[in-house]
Parts: C-alpha cells; sequence; structure tokens
C-alpha cells in the first residue's frame, strides 16, 4: 500500500507504521489522520499481521496536530477542537489501545502535543536516547488531549504529571524511562533495530492470549479488584481455548520450542 | 427451515441467531415473521425451557429494515404485517434471554427489550435512531425503554438518536450483566440452561408475575402474584422442590 504521509509495510507477521511528514516533525493533518486510519484498519483486518510497530521518519517523532493545518486567524470565529479530537484523535487513540495484538512505539525524535500521548496509547514504547517528550498543550492555552491526560497520572503519579501537563517542559527519553512513563531508552543508532527484534520477537509469540493479556491490563485501571478477577477469569476462560495454548503445553511437556499459529 | 435464523436445539434450550449479515440482521417482516414462528415452536415444544435470542458479533439488529419501511404510506403502516409479528413474540411465555454483540439499534433494541433478561458484551450498544430518520420507535421503544431506564436517559435517547453503551446501559438496568464480547451467548447459555432447570410451570407463573409490575398497579400485581403463588399449590413440582430440598438432594421436576 502506498501513501502520501504514511510509510505502511508489513512483513514476516510485523507491520511497520511509520510517519513521514519529516519537514513537518511528523505533525498530523486531516490526510495523514486518514492514511493513518486507513492501515490501522488493514492491520486490523488481516489475519497475518500479529504486531505493529510504529514509529515516524526524520528527526522528530511526532509533533501532534499540525497548527498550520488548523484555520484560526485573528477575528474569525472559535474553532471546535471537540470536533477534531471527536473525528481524528479519539478514534486514534482507540484504535491503538483496542487493537487484539502488540503494538510497539518507536519514538525516534521529539514528541510533542499529542505526538506525546500517542505513545502512551501503545503497549511498549521504546524511544531514542535523543528523543523527548513535551506536552505542549499548556503553551498555547490548550488541554492535553489523545488520552494524555488519563495515561500521565497513571504512568508518573499525579504530582509529576501535572508538573508535565502545566508546565509544558521537555522530559527526556533517560527522565522518561526513570519515571515510567516508557519501557527502554537505546542509543539514536540502535533504536530501529531494537524495535524491530522486539516486534520480530512478539510476532512469532502466541498473539491471542498477548491480546488478552493487554486487555486485561488496558482493563485494570479501571475495575475493581472483584471486576478485575472476574476478568482474569473470562479471558483465561478464552485463553485455554487457543490452539497456541495446546501448542504451548504440548512443546512444554516435549521440551521443545513451540510454534505458535497466533490463534 | 427458516431463513433468516438459524435454530438449534441444546438440551433443554433453544438458540434462535438472527442471520442476515449482509444487513447487520435489520429487522424485515420475514425475519420478524420467521422469529415469531421459531418462539412459537419452541413454546410448544415441552422439551424446551427456555430460549436465547443472538445475533452476530457486529450486529445483535441494527433495526428495522429501512428500505421495506420506506415503501409503506400511512395506509401502508396501518395494515403492516410486521405489528401481528411483535405481537406473537411480546406473547413468548418461556423465559427468554438475549445475547446482544454489537448494535441493538432502533428495532433491534426493541427486540432486546422484548427478552426477559438481557446479558450484554461489553462492546454493544443500545439505541433508538429513529429520530433521525424523522420517525420516532414504534415496537416498544418509548415505553419498554422507559420502563429501564428511567425517563430522563430514555428521553435523551429517543429525541437525540444517540445510543449508549453496555456498561451505560447496566448502570441503567436495562441489561443485567455485561461479559468478554466472546463469552456473551455462552453466558445467555448458561442461564437459561440453569431457569430450564427449574419447574416449568413456576418458572411461567413468576415470569408472568413480573411483567405483571410493568403494566399494573402495585395493589393489583400483588393480588396477581398472591393468585398464581397459591396456583402453584396444586403442583407436583412443588411438592419436590420442597422434599428435595429438605432431603438435601436435587429436584426433579416433570412439568406438573
Amino acid at each position: 500500500m502506498t501513501f502520501e504521509h504514511i510509510l505502511f509495510t508489513i512483513e514476516a507477521g510485523v507491520a511497520t507504521l511509520s510517519l513521514n511528514r519529516p519537514e513537518q516533525l511528523n505533525s498530523f493533518n486531516a490526510k495523514m489522520h486518514g492514511e493513518v486510519r486507513e492501515a490501522l484498519k488493514h492491520v486490523r483486518q488481516d489475519a497475518e499481521v500479529r504486531v505493529l510497530l510504529l514509529t515516524g521518519e526524520g528527526r522528530g517523532f511526532c509533533a501532534g496536530q499540525d497548527l498550520a493545518d488548523r484555520n484560526v486567524a485573528p477575528g474569525s470565529e472559535a474553532p471546535d477542537l471537540g470536533e477534531s479530537i471527536e473525528q481524528f484523535y479519539n478514534p486514534l487513540i482507540r484504535a491503538l489501545r483496542d487493537l487484539p495484538m502488540p503494538v510497539i512505539c518507536a519514538v525516534n525524535g521529539v514528541a510533542a502535543g499529542a505526538g506525546a500521548n500517542i505513545p502512551l496509547a501503545c503497549d511498549l514504547v521504546l524511544a531514542a536516547r535523543s528523543a523527548s517528550f513535551i506536552q505542549a498543550f499548556c503553551k498555547i492555552g490548550l488541554v492535553p488531549d489523545s488520552g494524555g491526560t488519563w495515561s500521565l497520572p497513571r504512568l508518573v503519579g499525579m504530582a509529576r504529571a501535572k508538573a508535565l501537563a502545566l508546565l509544558g517542559e521537555r522530559l527526556s527519553a533517560e527522565q522518561a524511562v526513570e519515571w515510567g512513563l516508557i519501557y527502554r531508552c537505546v542509543d539514536d543508532v540502535d533504536l530501529r533495530d531494537e524495535a524491530l527484534k522486539l516486534a520480530r520477537h512478539l510476532a512469532t509469540q502466541p498473539t491471542y492470549g498477548l491480546a488478552l493479556i493487554k486487555r486485561s491490563l488496558n482493563a485494570s485501571f479501571n475495575n475493581s479488584f472483584e471486576e478485575q478477577l472476574e476478568l482474569e477469569k473470562d479471558l483465561q476462560r478464552l485463553a485455554g481455548r487457543s490452539e497456541d495454548y495446546r501448542e504451548g503445553v504440548s512443546a512444554f511437556m516435549a521440551k521443545r520450542t513451540p510454534s505458535f499459529k497466533g490463534r | 427451515m427458516p431463513h433468516t435464523l438459524a435454530v438449534q436445539t441444546l438440551d433443554q434450550v433453544r438458540l434462535i441467531s438472527l442471520q442476515r449479515p449482509q444487513a447487520l440482521n435489520a429487522l424485515n417482516t420475514q425475519l420478524l415473521g420467521e422469529l415469531a414462528d421459531a418462539l412459537a415452536e419452541a413454546e410448544t415444544d415441552p422439551g424446551i425451557g427456555a430460549v436465547v435470542i443472538t445475533g452476530s458479533a457486529r450486529a445483535f439488529a441494527a433495526g428495522a429494515d429501512i428500505a421495506e419501511m420506506a415503501q409503506r404510506d400511512l395506509v401502508g403502516m396501518l395494515d403492516d404485517p410486521r405489528q401481528a409479528s411483535w405481537q406473537r413474540i411480546t406473547a413468548f411465555k418461556k423465559p427468554l434471554v438475549a445475547a446482544i454483540n454489537g448494535y441493538a439499534l432502533g428495532g433491534g433494541c426493541e427486540l432486546a427489550m422484548h427478552a426477559d433478561i438481557l446479558i450484554a458484551g461489553s462492546d454493544a450498544l443500545f439505541g433508538q435512531p429513529e429520530i433521525n430518520l424523522g420517525i420516532m420507535p414504534g415496537a416498544g421503544g418509548t415505553q419498554r425503554l422507559l420502563r429501564a431506564v428511567g425517563k430522563s436517559m430514555a428521553m435523551q435517547m429517543v429525541l437525540t438518536g444517540e445510543p449508549i453503551s453496555a456498561r451505560q446501559a447496566q448502570q441503567a438496568g436495562l441489561v443485567s450483566e455485561v461479559t468478554q464480547p466472546e463469552l456473551t451467548v455462552e453466558r445467555a447459555l448458561q442461564i437459561a440452561h440453569a431457569i430450564a432447570a427449574k419447574a416449568p410451570l413456576a418458572v411461567r407463573l413468576a415470569k408472568e408475575a413480573l411483567l405483571k409490575a410493568m403494566d399494573t398497579d402495585l395493589a393489583s400485581g400483588l393480588r396477581f402474584e398472591r393468585h398464581v403463588f397459591t396456583l402453584l399449590a396444586g403442583t407436583q413440582d412443588r411438592e419436590e422442590g420442597i422434599r428435595a430440598f429438605q432431603e438435601k438432594r436435587r429436584a426433579s421436576f416433570t412439568g406438573h
């Protein structure tokens, strides 16, 4: 599939989606949103795809919304930003969170605004050492969107979440790891390789079970302890019926390497 | 064989699946007719103790068949053959459990509300979007919905056409349980099997008494309850149920 603002490939179970407006630090315009949506729809429907890798081209990961695409001339009517959230960002965040497979995000450079929060909707976030996260919204009178106000306090605690959101200061990749915002930080030159290595590993794993793990962890912030125990029961019931579980157990008993099909 | 349904018998439970996938199970005249027939068949079959009705993973039923409805003018609506099917569905006497995944909109939401027990997948959506087409709910949507979710939510749903989620539906009391979407039908079947193992006469009269509460005043409802409660005193299954309880064993009901 060819797109104008993203690169999208599928190879050996790994779908790679790279934001590709490097001159604009991969900021989103309507067309890029449309292309990402189409690619994610494909990822969802293609049974061969077992992991998604999301990254960006050039020196930035994503600078959020392309403000040039939002026409707020002085004296003109106030825009309905809620409309753009409803139409573009919320569906994107939901799509990433709900994909029935692990989503790896390789943050290759600056991640600002919505671009800082999109990785937080992914499952495993790697960042280049030179990358940074900036909740830039407060600088222009806006509120962190794309799930930021939900994810941040859960990942780094309320005190740090408020500092990040109210000050809009740059958070280095290393600091982000230390704070628990992301999983790992690697040298810039190694980012692609490390992310791909992780993706290729996950593409050989029991994808269906991984999807259920993702579902249970995603639900845990909203559930009570009792509800979560119930959910674990139901998801384990489903997992226990998968081909991969049978394969996993018989490989373990036979002391051989399992060959998972992802279902 | 019905064309728009798949009907299975699983021990004492009949599972009816709506099957018009190309139309998201839109309820046309044929489907409603076949559904009413299938329920009538389950009702007269002494081997069946409860019925589960479901749709697909994407849609329980996304509404009425709009193309079909568009052809009817005022007089056509007066003679709408679907009305007779709805009445037959409403009159079904055995317990009806709905397993709802995906869209339950318009007629689909109304059909779900015909069930005695509603089990929803966490991705289910309930709504009455008729208002968007310049019409309104016509199969109980303004009546059963209000009784289930209360006035404000019912008004909001019917007047804006905006759907509610499975969780909202549970909080409001429209559905009794929300499950993982893959387990919705299984859970509904479990409940149906549990009911089918009870004394059939007691189940039937208890259902009737509960439905009475929807359309009568408390005093009349209590009087009705007392009548049917007394009626059960004449059944063999009551004797068996009480004796089994005293003897600490599982009751074996015959329906007499």
